[in-house]
C-alpha cells in the first residue's frame, strides 16, 4: 500500500483512525491491511470494485462487524473491545446511511424520524420533536411525505428520508454506504449535492462508499481506492482521474 | 501447515456426528442461547411498555377471529360426534361435562396454540426476517437502539401474555358451541347447560391447562423471533424463516403439551 495514506492528515484532527485492519470471511481475506484517517470536516470517498470490502470497512468502524485484528479509533477512542453501552454512546455521534436506506417498514415517515429522538432525547417535548422532524424533512425537501409509509416512496425518496433520519440526531460523523446505487443520474446528482449541503450545514465528517464516479466528483474532498484488501491509492478527484496508473484512470473514466 | 489450520483439520476429522444431527444440536444450542439472552434482557431497563402493548394488540387481534371461529366449530362438532356414544351408554347428561373438560384441558389450548403458531409465529418470523435482510435491524443497532430488546423481548412477552387470553376466550366460545351442538338434536336451556359446565369443570381442569398456554405462547414467540432474527440468505431466507417458525413452533407445542400432561398427572 501507499505508506503516505495514513499520514496525509494531522492525526490530532482525525475523527476516525483505522490501523492495520484485517477481516476475513472463512478463507476469503476481504480486508488485508487497511490504514486510513478521516479528518474533521472532510468528505472521504472510498472507491473500489464490487466485493473489495468497502461496506465491510465502514461496518467495522461502527461495530456491526468485528474485525479479526487491527485498531479502529473513533474520536480518539479505541472501539474494538468496547463495552456495549460505551459503543452505543459513540454510535449516537455517528450516522449511518444504508444502501437501501433501511427505513422501518411498519412505521410512517414521521415515526421513522421520531424513533431515534424518542430513544435518545427523552426530555424533548412533543412539539419540539415535531419541529425537529419537520426541519429534518425540509432539509431533504420532503416535508410533504411526513405521513407516507416507506412502501409508498420511490428509491430516491427513501434515501432522502434515510438521510433525514440519520441526521436528526446531529451526528458528527456520517458513513454513507453506496448512497446513489440504483438511482437514476438526476436523482443520484441530487442526493450527492444534498450530502455536500449537509456537510456544509452541519459540519459533519463523512466516509462515502461508492463506485459512482459522478457522486465522487461532487462529494469528495479526498478519494481512496480499495483494491485487493488494501487502500491502494489516494488523492483528489482530479489527481485520481489523471493518475499515471492505467487501472486507476480506467476506473475514473469509465 | 500452520497450527490453526492443523487444528481445524483435526476438528473436522474427529466430527463423528452426521451433518443433520450436528446441525440440529447446533441449532438447539443457539436457540437456548437466544432464550438465555431474552431472560437476561427482559428484566433490565429500559422497558418498552408502549411497543409491548402494541405487540400484544397485534398478536391478539391477528388471531382473534380465527381462534373464535375454530373454537366455536370445535365445540359444535365435538358435541355432535360425542353424543351417539354417550346416548348408547345412557350418559347423555354427561355431554356438557365431557365437552367442556375436553375443550378446557386439551382442545382449546392445542388448537389455539397451533393457530397462533401459524398466524403469529410465521408473521414474526417473516417480519423480523425481512427486517434483517433489508438492514433495518442493523440500522436500529447503529442508531444505538438495542434491537433485541425492542423487537424480540417485546414480541415474546406479547405472545406469552396473549396466548392464555386467547385460550380462555376459545374455552368460552367452544363451550358455547357445545351448547348450540347440543340443541341441534335435543333441547337444553342455556342456564342449565352452563350450570352443568361450571358445576362439573373444576379448578384442577382449568389451572394446569392455562399454565401450559403461557409456555406455548413463550415457545411460539421465541421460535418466531429466533428464526426471523437470525435470517440469512436474502429473501429466500425470509421464506425459510417464516416456514420453519411454523413447523418448529407447532412441533414444540406438541412436545410441551405431552410434558404438561405428564406433569399434571403427577399432581392428580
Amino acid at each position: 500500500m501507499n505508506p503516505n495514506i495514513e499520514n496525509k492528515n494531522n492525526p490530532e484532527e482525525a475523527v476516525i483512525q483505522v490501523n492495520h485492519l484485517k477481516k476475513a470471511f472463512g478463507e476469503k481475506e476481504v480486508l488485508k491491511d487497511v490504514n486510513m484517517v478521516l479528518a474533521k470536516g472532510e468528505n472521504l470517498v472510498v472507491m473500489g470494485k464490487s466485493g473489495t470490502g468497502k461496506s465491510v470497512l465502514i461496518k467495522c468502524i461502527v461495530g456491526l462487524i468485528q474485525p479479526d485484528s487491527g485498531e479502529i479509533k473513533v474520536f480518539g477512542k479505541e472501539i474494538l473491545g468496547l463495552k456495549h453501552s460505551a459503543l452505543d454512546t459513540l454510535r449516537v455521534r455517528i450516522g449511518f446511511l444504508f444502501q437501501g436506506a433501511a427505513l422501518y417498514d411498519s412505521m410512517t415517515v414521521r415515526e421513522n424520524l421520531e424513533f431515534p429522538l424518542l430513544t435518545h432525547s427523552k426530555k424533548l417535548a412533543k412539539n419540539e420533536i415535531d419541529d425537529l422532524v419537520k426541519q429534518a424533512l425540509e432539509d431533504v425537501m420532503l416535508a410533504d411525505a411526513i405521513d407516507a409509509m416507506p412502501s409508498d416512496l420511490s428509491g430516491g425518496m427513501r434515501k432522502r428520508i434515510g438521510l433525514a433520519r440519520t441526521l436528526i440526531l446531529k451526528p458528527e460523523i456520517m458513513l454513507y454506504d453506496e448512497p446513489t446505487t440504483g438511482l437514476d443520474p438526476v436523482t443520484s446528482k441530487e442526493i450527492s449535492e444534498l450530502m455536500v449541503k449537509m456537510q456544509e450545514k452541519y459540519k459533519v465528517s463523512s466516509i462515502i462508499i461508492t463506485h459512482d464516479v459522478e457522486c465522487a466528483s461532487i462529494t469528495a474532498n479526498r478519494i481512496v481506492l480499495l483494491n485487493e484488501g488494501i487502500l491502494a491509492s489516494e488523492g483528489s478527484f482530479e489527481e485520481m482521474k489523471n493518475s499515471k496508473e492505467p487501472w486507476i484512470r480506467a476506473f475514473f473514466n469509465e | 501447515m500452520s497450527i490453526v489450520a492443523a487444528a481445524r483439520k483435526t476438528k473436522t476429522n474427529t466430527s463423528f456426528l452426521p451433518t443433520g444431527i450436528s446441525s440440529f444440536f447446533k441449532e438447539v444450542g443457539e436457540m437456548s442461547a437466544f432464550a438465555g439472552k431474552f431472560f437476561r434482557q427482559v428484566f433490565t431497563p429500559p422497558y418498552n411498555f408502549k411497543e409491548t402493548l402494541r405487540q400484544c394488540y397485534a398478536a391478539g387481534n391477528k388471531s382473534f377471529g380465527l381462534v373464535a371461529i375454530t373454537a366455536f366449530i370445535m365445540g359444535v362438532v365435538l358435541t355432535i360426534q360425542s353424543r351417539p356414544t354417550l346416548v348408547e351408554f345412557g350418559a347423555e347428561s354427561w355431554l356438557p361435562r365431557m365437552v367442556s373438560v375436553s375443550l378446557v384441558r386439551e382442545i382449546a389450548p392445542i388448537i389455539t396454540a397451533l393457530i397462533c403458531a401459524g398466524k403469529i409465529g410465521s408473521g414474526i418470523g417473516a417480519e423480523l426476517g425481512s427486517m434483517r435482510v433489508t438492514e433495518q435491524i442493523d440500522a436500529m443497532e447503529v442508531s444505538a437502539t438495542n434491537p433485541f430488546k425492542y423487537l424480540v423481548v417485546t414480541r415474546i412477552i406479547a405472545t406469552t401474555l396473549m396466548l392464555p387470553l386467547l385460550v380462555i376466550m376459545a374455552d368460552a366460545i367452544g363451550i358455547f358451541g357445545g351448547y348450540i351442538g347440543y340443541n341441534l338434536k335435543d333441547h337444553i336451556s342455556i342456564g342449565f347447560y352452563f350450570y352443568k359446565v361450571f358445576h362439573q369443570v373444576s379448578f384442577s381442569d382449568l389451572f394446569p391447562a392455562t399454565i401450559k398456554t403461557f409456555v406455548f405462547g413463550f415457545a411460539i414467540g421465541l421460535i418466531g423471533c429466533y428464526k426471523g432474527y437470525t435470517t440469512k440468505r436474502g429473501t429466500e431466507g425470509v421464506g425459510i424463516a417464516a416456514n420453519s417458525a411454523v413447523v418448529v413452533a407447532s412441533l414444540l407445542v406438541f412436545i410441551i403439551d405431552m410434558l404438561a400432561a405428564q406433569i399434571s398427572t403427577l399432581y392428580n
